[in-house]
């Protein structure tokens, strides 16, 4: 149903997961968008030797099928790169759920159709004990409503209005703004010369 | 009306409300990088759309690229290198390139050529583009859809954010530097303690820091989550942005950049310059850190067992016990570079510590000045050889290198690092690779102890 992500949560309690365990950088020589699902959190999902780490919570039934995280404090911080936003959506994923989520990483997410809804403290930890239970079903987050359901439970989150009407529209924002060129212009012709930036070649 | 010099500036630069909330907000100046651009131009071309002004941005090869030799260690790095070339003929771009006497880290290379000034609004697909707010701008990290929406529009979609206060009140004592006032800042709010704020630092220690140490500060800023970071703009910032390539054609006004006395922000801290320690980072992330003269952190009895879990993983990641003293940590190798730390003046505090001295037997040492310019300012003063003479690897070429391992400066599993850069994240520096942040002066006294150690001794070695 469109407004919506249903799937599997998985359990990945560490706090603080930057972008560049997201996708690590040796990932990142590339010119493309694609072929980033294999890099996506490489170094917790595989050894030095490219096998399966059995530890690690997405190699292990039934989270192999999650396509919703539970994540810990401040995920996404760090490096700007959008190909961690790229790379969980290849690999499948389509919501993280926590508490906060670093700026940069946020934006980058709304922009390629990842729900990142917010919620408190208590909430994400009874999801998180939730979540680390192999028998429990599917969870849903409802974007229109602000709702995250399980079993019979509902929890409101946050998500803002822009962010949203972004992830329920699917718009191409650098096309819609091009809309609104005759306001571009106009702020532009009341700039002063010198601030009109000419970057000598 | 007080308004806070944030407001003033997103004030400035809105070009129309959108309607669910957001703004557009306009980009005086545009920097693009070889690793996140690629994507962005691709996405013009597909969607068959013109760069909106071509003249406002501004291209730099350094995230990838080596800094043993100029030419590229590896057909992958060539292909990015080559593709923002292309890129860039094909849009009409200014491209600072290898061998180009401006070429270096982006955000070294910006605040050299002039192309900062307050008041100014400015985007880079590189979280470090807090930098700019050491100069009364407004400067913020993009992805690459939004590096994109520049390229096309020359705007931002934009939602304001909420604004705090970080007071620095006080003399700082001596061999503390701006690189400890902002890893003590990180330590007091958190990583994350600012996500979905902006940042102003305020306050005498703030006013004291020469514009060199200003950028250090807001640099860092994006560690606490921030995702702008300024300070007023006052005469040192004015005499800063003169006499520079771009000077005469960028004039954005001066000192009335600063927030209205007055002005209301969300949150407010305060610290006390005197309280601020000569810091290293023992951790996995820049708010792990103790002082050089303090011991690796015990969970205490009040811990939660969360963070009790994320003490141990930390420790376990980074071959430490609690409780042991952080200079009986011996290092294998030291980086002096990065976005945070690489300008001439951080090149003049490690040498002034390295002068007469070599490096330890066990450490191998490496300096790659944050850009050619500074690199010749540098040897022109003759501090490339008390580098070389310590026995540092004086690099001819500049870029990020081993702040993010992109090059082919990598760390090996294991390697331990004194490092002046900005991320001690796991992985940062390479797989398995142990960080300890710290000042460039810190890094330079590690090198020669052989561990890590404190710079406040070396001052009085030079003393006697």
């Amino acid at each position: 149903m469109p407004g919506q992500v249903k799937g599997l949560m998985a359990p990945f309690p560490q706090p603080n997961v930057d972008t560049d365990v997201i996708m690590p950088k040796r990932f990142l020589i590339t010119i493309s968008r694609e072929g980033l699902a294999d890099g996506t959190l490489a170094d917790l999902r595989f050894d030095e030797n490219n096998n399966e780490r059995p530890e690690f919570v997405l190699n292990q039934l039934p989270w192999t099928e999650a396509s919703i995280l539970v994540v810990g404090d401040n995920f996404g911080c760090g490096s700007s790169r959008e190909h961690a936003v790229w790379g969980l959506m290849q690999l499948g994923i389509r919501g993280v759920i926590g508490t906060g989520f670093a700026g940069i990483f946020y934006d980058n997410a709304r922009k390629n159709g990842l729900a990142l809804p917010i919620v408190s403290p208590e909430v994400r930890d009874e999801l998180m004990r939730i979540a680390r239970d192999p028998e429990v079903g599917d969870c849903t987050i409802d974007i229109t409503n602000r709702q995250i359901s399980i079993g019979s439970q509902h929890h409101p989150f946050d998500m803002d209005d822009a962010t949203r009407a972004a992830l329920l529209e699917g718009r191409d924002d650098t096309l819609d703004s091009l809309k609104l060129a005759d306001s571009i212009l106009g702020y532009e012709s009341g700039l002063k010369e010198k601030m009109r930036v000419h970057v000598i070649q | 009306m007080t308004i806070t010099l944030y407001d003033k500036l997103v004030d400035a630069h809105k070009v129309c409300d959108l309607p669910d909330g957001d703004m557009l907000v306009y980009v005086d100046f545009h920097i693009m990088n070889e690793y996140t651009s690629p994507q962005a131009f691709s996405g013009l071309d597909q969607k068959g759309l013109k760069v909106w002004r071509p003249e406002a941005h501004l291209s730099v090869v350094d995230h990838v690229n080596a800094t043993r030799q100029r030419d590229p260690h590896d057909d992958a790095s060539k292909l990015l290198i080559d593709n923002l070339e292309n890129n860039c003929k094909t849009h009409n771009i200014a491209f600072y390139g290898l061998g180009d006497p401006r070429q270096g880290i982006e955000h070294v290379v910006v605040p050299e050529q002039g192309l900062v000034a307050p008041g100014m609004l400015i985007a880079c697909g590189d979280s470090h583009t807090t930098t700019y707010g050491a100069y009364g701008a407004l400067g913020f990290g993009i992805g690459t859809s939004e590096v994109e929406h520049v390229l096309a529009t020359q705007t931002l979609r934009y939602k304001r954010l909420k604004t705090m206060l970080v007071n620095v009140e006080g003399a700082l004592t001596p061999g503390v530097t701006a690189k400890d006032i902002i890893m003590k800042v990180v330590q007091v709010v958190g990583v994350g303690g600012a996500n979905g704020y902006a940042v102003e630092f305020a306050g005498s220690a703030i006013r004291d820091q020469d514009m060199s140490g200003r950028m250090t500060i807001c640099n860092m800023a994006v560690e606490l989550g921030a995702r702008a970071a300024l300070i007023a703009a006052d005469e040192k910032t004015l005499a800063m942005v003169k006499g520079r390539a771009h000077s005469d054609g960028i004039d954005f006004g001066g000192p009335e950049w600063r927030s209205d006395e007055g002005a209301v922000h969300e949150q407010i801290y305060n610290i006390a310059a005197q309280d601020i320690a000569p810091l290293v980072s023992w951790g996995t992330s820049p708010d792990q850190s103790v002082p050089i003269d303090g011991l690796v952190p015990t969970a205490g009895e009040t811990s939660t067992p969360k963070a009790k879990a994320a003490l141990e993983r930390a420790l376990d990641y980074m071959g430490l016990s609690a409780g042991q003293l952080v200079q009986d940590i011996t290092i294998d190798s030291a980086f002096i570079g990065s976005c945070t730390n690489s300008r001439i003046e951080d090149l003049r505090a490690a040498a002034a510590v390295l002068k007469g001295r070599k490096v330890a037997s066990n450490v191998n040492a490496i300096v790659v000045p944050g850009s050619t310019y500074t690199r010749l300012q540098a040897e022109n003063e003759g501090i490339d050889k008390i580098f070389i003479d310590a026995g540092f690897d004086w690099r001819p070429e500049s870029g990020c290198s081993m702040c993010l391992a992109m090059n082919d400066d990598i760390a090996m599993d294991g390697e331990r690092i004194a490092s002046s850069t900005n991320r001690n994240f796991e992985g940062r520096q390479g797989r398995g690779a142990r960080t300890h942040l710290m000042s460039p002066a810190m890094v330079a006294a590690a090198a020669v102890k052989g561990h890590l150690a404190d710079v406040r001794e070396f001052r009085n070695e030079g003393a006697e």
